[in-house]
């Protein structure tokens, strides 16, 4: 059997995996919590977007071992999605005006 | 070492180029796929925030957090027997992969089945694409298209998770092939974890 990079350089039992995983159910938990309190929505979305991130970097560096892959590899699954991201809301903003002001069906 | 052997091992020397990243191409394949699924579901999801902004009557319609508790349990749950298996994998012990990986299928199931019970719950209410009892018909319309694709990828990855764990057992895969299964599974569940605040959260009765 073939044992790639990353599984030689991984470390940790599978109690490493179960603390994540129980990190995981905290932090879902606690969206649920956030979901309850009385806030204001756009404080609540960011909130929410903010543990919901936390919860992907988690699952990303832990669950798919991107922490264990070389830090180049890690830097290019980060930068080339947050840049993609990024550049999406360029265009999003745009929508969201036609959508609210500009498009004949908004009126 | 005869001239023979010297040719083919310069030729092997020129052939042998370390893949980008230093990781398997199946592996790299598996990563640029869920980076280009990311945008879609990114689409989709700064597409649905848009709407609901922009439109005064959005239903809130989810009364209880009940079932979208469990399933958040379900999937979190699936990607850890994922990871077991893998270990299992990796470790040799065919056996025991083969029944984590079927236990990732069998979690995975059990949230589809979930799923369907809550749409056809949401559709008894009177919602359907287009129109529904409590507001803007455009919630149907986002809200089927951001489950149905997320239902979608748990569907895909549970008929993956079989046809890929029977191989497995019978030797035609290895455990490079349940990590890179195993990455596509992860995916589905930190979609979850966006799909979940944006869509049911935030439209919660309070």
């Amino acid at each position: 059997m073939t044992a790639t990079p990353a599984a030689k350089r991984e470390s940790g039992g599978i109690g490493k995996d179960v603390l994540v995983y129980i990190c995981l159910l905290a932090l879902a938990g606690l969206q649920f919590v956030i979901a309850y309190q009385k806030i204001d929505p756009a404080q609540m979305l960011t909130r929410m977007l903010i543990v919901a991130c936390v919860e992907a970097g988690l699952a990303e560096l832990f669950f798919m071992h991107l922490w264990s892959e070389k830090r180049a590899f890690l830097c290019f699954v980060v930068i080339f999605t947050v840049s993609v991201l990024l550049g999406m809301q360029y265009g999003w903003t745009d929508s969201f005006r036609m959508l609210v002001g500009a498009a004949p069906y908004s009126r | 070492m005869n001239q023979a052997d010297l040719t083919m091992g310069a030729h092997s020397t020129g052939l042998t180029i370390e893949p980008p990243f230093s990781i398997p191409t199946k592996k790299l394949a598996m990563w640029l796929f869920i980076i280009a699924d990311t945008m879609t579901f990114a689409a989709c999801l700064v597409a649905y925030g848009f709407l609901r902004n922009g439109t005064a009557d959005w239903p809130r319609p989810f009364h209880s957090i009940t079932n979208v508790a469990l399933m958040t349990v379900i999937l979190l749950t699936s990607s850890l027997t994922m990871l077991i298996g893998l270990r299992e994998a990796r470790a040799g012990d065919k056996a025991k992969a083969f029944r984590w990986i079927m236990m990732t299928a069998a979690l995975g199931i059990l949230f589809a089945l979930l799923h369907i019970r809550e749409w056809l719950g949401l559709i008894g209410e009177g919602m359907t694409m287009f129109k529904n009892p409590w507001g803007t018909g455009l919630f149907g319309a986002s809200f089927f298209s951001i489950t149905g694709l997320h239902l979608t990828h748990v569907t895909c990855g549970i008929i993956a998770l079989i046809a890929v764990g029977l191989r497995y057992r019978t030797g035609r895969y290895n455990a490079d092939d349940i990590e890179v299964l195993g990455l596509y599974w992860h995916f589905v569940d930190l979609v979850w974890m966006f799909v979940v605040p944006l869509v049911y959260l935030l439209n919660l009765t309070h």
